[in-house]
């Protein structure tokens, strides 16, 4: 069989779960005839009809809040954001209804907002966006951000199982370029627990989405220098898997953190922040965080590039580390 | 096709709680007992507000946020009572009458404004804020309009699980300017989802009047808009309100999609219980003062014959007694352990 690419695998996760339980039904833009502005849903609207894949007006805040007025009648409602940078429109209902509803009022909002988010595709401002840290700053919510076609065909399954509202980023720079075998059966991977990536001894870089990927890469060049490096891919942001980040940073005393959103009120920060309180006898070095700028997604290609994180950067950062 | 989640369908009050018999022969006929009903929420509500707003506030009793629907009950409770019990009522902040009419008593809702743990929230949100899935009424969403969205989609989900309830939607006029109004009506219309959409146009969004909230002369003219029928009627008059209601939920029921009912009609209070109103015109007060709608009720029921003035002072006595002994209650209902704070952010295992 050949390998499955990210995007797949997000099909398939969600194709599994429409065919395990009536209930979950599918709302967005463009998710319908056309199978999403990035072809997740495609094929759906001809298996479960036009009653399980609704095509909606352009209203993000009508589809969040219509799927969390369907969750309260029982149904498992998975609305496509076209791009996570629109998620803005329907930010009201995510962070304000849904992820109070259940403390509130006892009333949990089971739904799964998925959201394709990310750079390196020569989006721009407005297609480009990382906007995960507005939503791992709002209780009551989860935050999911795969970084292989394994862990995003099993969480969106866990999620769209999930009894609070979960936020589902899917890294459009992933969707077609990382691919693996994935299990003949039926899996789901746990929410809130990260994964070590790569195993290593003197280093630990802790990150998640596509940059796990140049994690990997720059993991990779530091081995070939003699400086054993683990990459922890948190897979969840919220809630934080303190324990695997603990447990590599006692290991291996030198920390990066590393993602793709800009740097000032990312997740980066709570996680520096978390390792100095909890671990700060184990570190041999400041707590080292690489991150976007604080601008906007330029569009030109060698803006985006100098924008987006690399491996050549973090290359750069983790000698010095590893130096210090 | 799919499973309705189960739900316990809460017992409607046939008539109140402790309401007493009428005298009156003519109180047996249909008429003159949804009259009767109707008496009782009204004047529940009124006092149960009064009290809130007027007392326990200024008692320093209630803290935040008191916002009554004085002088324009007769809108959510006309509605409410068109509301089959497996409807489901998604409430603004002046429907109180609507948990009255799903069986959530007094009791709870003076511990509700307490914060205490008899509160239908046990003190997790405070004042209006309150809802009971189990009795299909939704918590108020505190950003106006946002209910709508909402309220489409629960409406999408009772139509797709095949079941014969619709959704009844209440907002007020301010809120009609809010996006979410407008994406939520138009989603619902596009989807022909089974929902009631009723405004109560009292003609004041906090301290800012109509005019300035909107450049169309009545709200009913934004159904247009969405392809949806619309209404006007005198919020004033519960049974106009109620017929009202009768058709639009025939409609949503019927197959044909979402209905908007504006309701007109005049705040009798500031716009919350800090706000004396000043900014009102004083004319304004004594003109609507004369439109009551309970006045307009009682006015209805004695000359029809529907009751005597006897009956309508021991049904007042009667619900001044349930509302001392509610608070009585709520006042000795505990306020929720400081452990409560962390709980139930997610699920619990
Ligand atoms: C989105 C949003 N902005 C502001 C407020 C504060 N606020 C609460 S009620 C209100 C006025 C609402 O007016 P209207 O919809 O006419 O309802 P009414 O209070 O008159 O019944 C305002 C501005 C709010 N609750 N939500
Ligand atoms: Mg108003």
């Amino acid at each position: 069989m050949p390998a499955t690419t990210y995007l797949e695998a997000i099909r398939q996760g969600i194709w599994e779960e429409m065919e395990r339980d009536p209930n979950v039904f599918l709302l967005g833009e463009d998710i319908g005839i056309y199978g999403g502005a990035f072809k997740v849903t495609q094929g759906m609207l001809e298996r479960f009809g036009d009653k399980r894949v609704v095509d909606t007006p352009i209203a993000e805040s009508a589809i969040v809040g219509a799927a969390i007025g369907a969750s309260f009648m029982g149904l498992r409602p998975v609305a496509e954001m076209q791009f996570a940078d629109f998620i803005t429109c329907g930010f009201d209902q995510i962070v304000n209804f849904a992820a109070k509803s259940r403390y509130r009022w006892n009333a949990p909002a089971p739904i799964v907002v998925r959201a394709p988010s990310g750079g390196g595709i020569h989006g721009g401002p407005y297609h480009s966006q990382n906007p995960e840290a507005w939503f791992v700053h709002t209780p009551g919510l989860k935050v999911i951000t795969p970084a292989t076609a394994y862990d995003a065909k099993g969480l969106i399954k866990a999620a769209i199982r999930d009894n609070d509202p979960v936020i589902f980023f899917e890294h459009k720079a992933l969707y077609r370029r990382v691919k693996e075998d994935l299990p003949e059966g039926e899996y789901t991977v746990p929410i809130g627990k990260a994964r070590v990536h790569r195993e290593g001894r003197d280093m630990s870089i802790i990150t998640y989405g596509a940059m796990v990927h140049v994690a990997a890469e720059a993991a990779a060049q530091m081995e070939k220098e003699g400086v054993s490096t683990e990459v922890i891919d948190l897979r969840t942001l919220l809630p934080l898997d303190e324990e695997t980040i603990l447990a590599s940073v006692r290991k291996t005393s030198k920390v990066i953190v590393l993602h793709e959103a800009t740097i000032t009120g990312g997740i980066g920060g709570e996680i520096a922040a978390r390792i100095t309180e909890k671990a700060f006898e184990w570190l041999d070095g400041p707590v080292v965080r690489i991150a976007a700028p604080d601008t906007p997604v330029p569009y030109s290609p060698p803006l985006e590039e100098a924008f987006l994180p690399n491996t050549a950067t973090v290359v750069e950062r983790a000698r010095r580390l590893a130096a210090y | 096709m799919a499973a309705v989640k189960s739900v316990t369908l809460p017992e409607l009050n046939p008539s109140g709680f402790g309401a007493p018999e009428f005298s009156t022969p003519e109180s047996q006929d249909s008429e003159a007992a949804l009259a009767r009903r109707f008496y009782y929420f009204l004047s529940l509500q009124r006092e149960v507000e009064d009290r809130i707003e007027r007392k326990l506030y200024r008692q320093g009793k209630i803290l935040g946020g008191v916002y009554v629907g004085r002088g324009q009950e007769a809108i959510g409770i006309g509605a409410g009572l068109v509301a089959r019990p497996d409807d489901v009522l998604f409430p603004c902040h002046r429907d109180l009458g609507l948990y009255f009419i799903r069986g959530i008593g007094p009791r709870e809702v003076f511990a509700q404004y307490m914060g205490r743990v008899g509160g239908l929230t046990g003190g997790k949100d405070g004042n209006m804020h309150m809802g009971d899935l189990n009795r299909r009424i939704v918590a108020i969403i505190s950003a106006m309009a946002a209910s709508v969205p909402v309220a489409a989609g629960a409406a999408m989900a009772l139509k797709y699980q095949g079941s014969s309830s619709i959704a009844f939607n209440f907002f007020g006029d301010g809120a009609t300017s809010r996006g979410d109004w407008h994406e939520g009506i138009n989603l619902a219309a596009v989807q022909k989802a089974p929902l009631v959409l009723i405004c109560n146009n009292n003609q004041y969004a906090y301290s800012t009047p109509l005019e300035k909230q909107m450049a169309c002369r009545h709200v009913a003219d934004r159904g247009v808009a969405y392809g949806i029928p619309a209404e006007i009627v005198d919020g004033n008059d519960v049974f106009a309100v109620y017929q009202a209601a009768q058709r639009a939920a025939e409609h949503a029921r019927a197959g044909k999609g979402p209905y908007l009912i504006e309701c007109k009609t005049f705040r009798m209070t500031g716009h919350s219980a800090h706000d004396g109103g000043d900014y009102v015109p004083k004319h304004l007060w004594g003109e609507w003062a004369a439109k009551d709608p309970i006045l307009k009720l009682a006015g209805k029921m004695l000359d029809r014959g529907w009751a005597t003035e006897g009956d309508l002072e021991r049904m007042q006595a009667a619900i001044k007694r349930e509302t001392d002994e509610a608070v009585d209650w709520a006042e000795r209902s505990p306020y929720p352990d400081a452990s409560e704070l962390t709980r139930n952010v997610y699920e619990e295992a």
